[in-house]
């Protein structure tokens, strides 16, 4: 039983898995990336490309072991993340109200971007897709290492 | 749209679904689910509504079957009903 409990946490042995997902990992950081970033015009957006990140910081976790991952990702930079998404998102509403529009207005942009309107309403959707992709990222991570340890990782963490 | 497709897919989405339920070995419950996730998208798709697809892709057969793998691998694999 602790083979099977060990098995989502632990580092893998096999030289296949470890090799394949060291070189798919970058690949689905890019895909991630390029969803995000295509969201306006093209199916994607926000929440698949903070999904598709998620899910590469999972395949991590699988493969190496959670200690290597909370070396690169701790728990509290898991949590600034999840809430400088939100802050990002309501930080450009709240300066479109400030600007002297409506809350999430992106025209109102134009005034501190001086780029013209339709292209400060395409910035404004991609910082609010940025936003959050990054929360939804953190998130997701955040329940899968909740679900995979049972929920003693904060403990696990305070001892070492 | 050709309904010949949509209707394949359907069949297999209920056979998923129905063998999903009944299966015994809880982590084959999961890999069907995620089987009927992804035969879910395919349906999409072909229906043109591909952002749905794309998010049933990711969320339904990816990050959603790895939980409920991590789920059962912290309690029993077998269920008891």
């Amino acid at each position: 039983m602790t083979g099977v409990n060990d098995m989502m946490t632990k580092q893998s042995d096999d030289v296949i898995v470890k090799t394949l997902s060291r070189l798919l990992i970058p690949f689905m950081q890019v895909y991630a990336l390029y969803v995000l970033a295509h969201g306006h015009y093209s199916p994607g957006g926000g929440f698949q490309g903070g999904v598709i990140l998620a899910a590469s910081i999972i395949l991590f976790v699988i493969t190496f072991g959670i200690d290597n991952a909370l070396r690169r990702m701790s728990e509290k930079l898991n949590i600034i993340l999840c809430s400088a998404g939100v802050f990002i998102y309501a930080g450009i509403g709240l300066l479109c109200l400030i600007l002297g529009g409506n809350y999430l207005d992106y025209a109102e942009l134009d005034k501190i971007l001086h780029v013209g309107i339709a292209q400060a309403r395409s910035l404004g959707i991609l910082g609010i897709e940025v936003g959050v992709a990054i929360t939804v990222m953190a998130a997701a991570l955040s329940i899968f290492l909740d679900i995979s340890t049972g929920g003693e990782l904060s403990s696990k963490e305070k001892k070492t | 749209m050709i309904w010949q497709l949509d209707l394949i897919l359907c069949l297999f989405i209920i056979i998923c679904a129905i063998a999903a339920i009944n299966v015994k070995d809880l982590l084959a419950a999961v890999i069907i689910l995620g089987a009927y996730s992804f035969f879910m998208c395919l349906l999409w798709a072909e229906m043109g509504a591909v952002d749905v697809a794309f998010t049933e892709a990711s969320v339904g057969a990816g990050v959603g079957t790895v939980l409920f793998i991590a789920a059962v691998s912290k309690t029993k694999r077998r269920s008891k009903d």
